[in-house]
């Protein structure tokens, strides 16, 4: 396959490099002459030093029998400029284009380019992945940090839903002291049945977390049922 | 007319001014607020810092509803694109973009977006000034008719839920 990369940044270089290694032929438009060579010393004589948002400089490198054009560099404006010419104007069966504000992916798409790679989407989606979604919170420590304030958000599937607070063994020293429903802070009284949505305040020693975690959103490992 | 300005360079700055002694009703948006010193102590429209391809910004100012919208900055490619997020996401009737490379001109007036060529209009007054034929007068390239008739307003696809495209799947 012949792949026309634009932008000789981190990305666009070690996408050159990983094609030519796979026995693709590549060409790179690296807009910035210095760093065009520095390329070019590295990885062979495939690097043009020519602005890959001119229509001319597309044509020159071969733009029109191109099967692929990846356009990578740091600048969304130019991504979808490079992608637009190649599709439209010179007729590459695919393209591709790095997208760094995830709120340009809908026009991106919208305007006929075919593959988006957006990185911050990709950071964003594993950091979701790892914090769970419905973990203690942390409120305050109190008494030299041996007692501590939790919140804990009742999500569909936790033990405590539908019971009422003396039905709830709760770990030796801890007690559930508030409940905060549709945006109402009250005192838990022995009557008050939980629901889901309640956010449920609680006192006690640092050692029961495991205990309470288990008591108000269940059993399973943080994080396991965070997209449930 | 409500008129929205995309660069508060010399065109944008005398194009507001002269607009808004006109009176329209015209706001400037420049990435920078030194450019608004370019505007006359008179201009009585808005001047709002913030970036024209980014569409939050474009709403902020007050681009949904405008009648004629002009990406005037000193990048082509800026240009092109915040007049595109203008026609495809906030539905202006009349867009145009600067654009100084001919060719991407001419095919970015092939996909709908009407551009100014100051490369074509600059050659075309010189090659006049010197007594040589300079072909017809260049203006503003009018866009071939919109490439998505049929789509209705506000046309583009938003995913109800903030779906996380390309984002690995856990096993790979």
């Amino acid at each position: 396959m012949f792949v026309l990369v634009v932008g000789g940044g981190k990305v666009g270089y070690y996408l050159a490099k990983e094609l030519i290694g796979s026995d693709h032929e590549v060409v790179l438009m690296e807009k910035d002459p210095r760093r065009a060579a520095q390329i070019a010393d590295e990885i062979g004589s495939i690097v043009i030093g020519r602005d890959g948002c001119e229509g001319k400089h597309l044509a020159e490198a071969g733009c029109e029998r191109a099967d692929v054009v990846a356009a990578v560099t740091g600048d969304d404006e130019d991504n979808l400029v490079i992608c637009q010419m190649a599709k439209h104007h010179f007729d590459v069966p695919r393209t591709i284009a790095r997208v760094n504000n995830p709120k340009n992916e809908a026009l991106f798409r919208h305007l006929g380019v075919d593959e988006l790679i957006s990185p911050t989407r990709m950071i964003l989606g594993s950091i979701e992945q790892d914090i769970p979604v419905h973990e203690l919170l942390h409120l305050a420590a109190l008494g030299d940090n041996e007692l501590e304030i939790i919140e804990a958000l009742l999500q569909p599937g936790s033990p405590a839903v539908g019971q009422n607070p003396t039905e709830l063994t709760m770990p030796t020293g801890c007690s559930l002291f508030a409940i905060i429903r549709d945006g109402q802070a009250t005192p838990l009284r022995p009557d008050t049945v939980l629901r889901e949505g309640d956010k449920v305040i609680a006192i006690g020693p640092n050692e029961c977390e495991a205990a309470l975690h288990g008591l108000l959103i269940g059993e399973s490992p943080a994080g396991a049922t965070a997209r449930g | 007319m409500n008129i929205v300005i995309v660069g508060c360079g010399r065109v944008g700055a005398t194009l507001a001014a002269e607009l808004d002694a006109g009176g329209h009703e015209v706001t400037i948006i420049d990435v920078s607020t030194t450019a608004f010193d370019r505007l006359p102590g008179t201009f009585r429209g808005q001047a709002i810092r913030g970036d024209g391809t980014d569409e939050d910004s474009l709403r902020r100012v007050g681009a949904e509803g405008a009648d004629v919208f002009l990406a005037l900055t000193e990048g082509d490619n800026r240009n092109v694109m915040a007049a595109q997020l203008a026609a495809e996401a906030f539905r202006i009737g009349h867009v145009v973009a600067k654009v100084n490379d001919p060719l991407r001109a001419e095919a970015y007036a092939a996909l709908g977006i009407s551009t100014i060529c100051r490369t074509d209009l600059m050659m075309h007054a010189l090659l006049g000034s010197m007594g040589l034929p300079a072909g017809p007068t260049p203006g503003v390239r009018a866009g071939a008719p919109h490439p998505h008739p049929s789509e209705p307003a506000g046309a583009i696809d938003r995913p109800a839920t903030p779906a996380v495209d390309g984002r690995p799947a856990k096993e790979a």
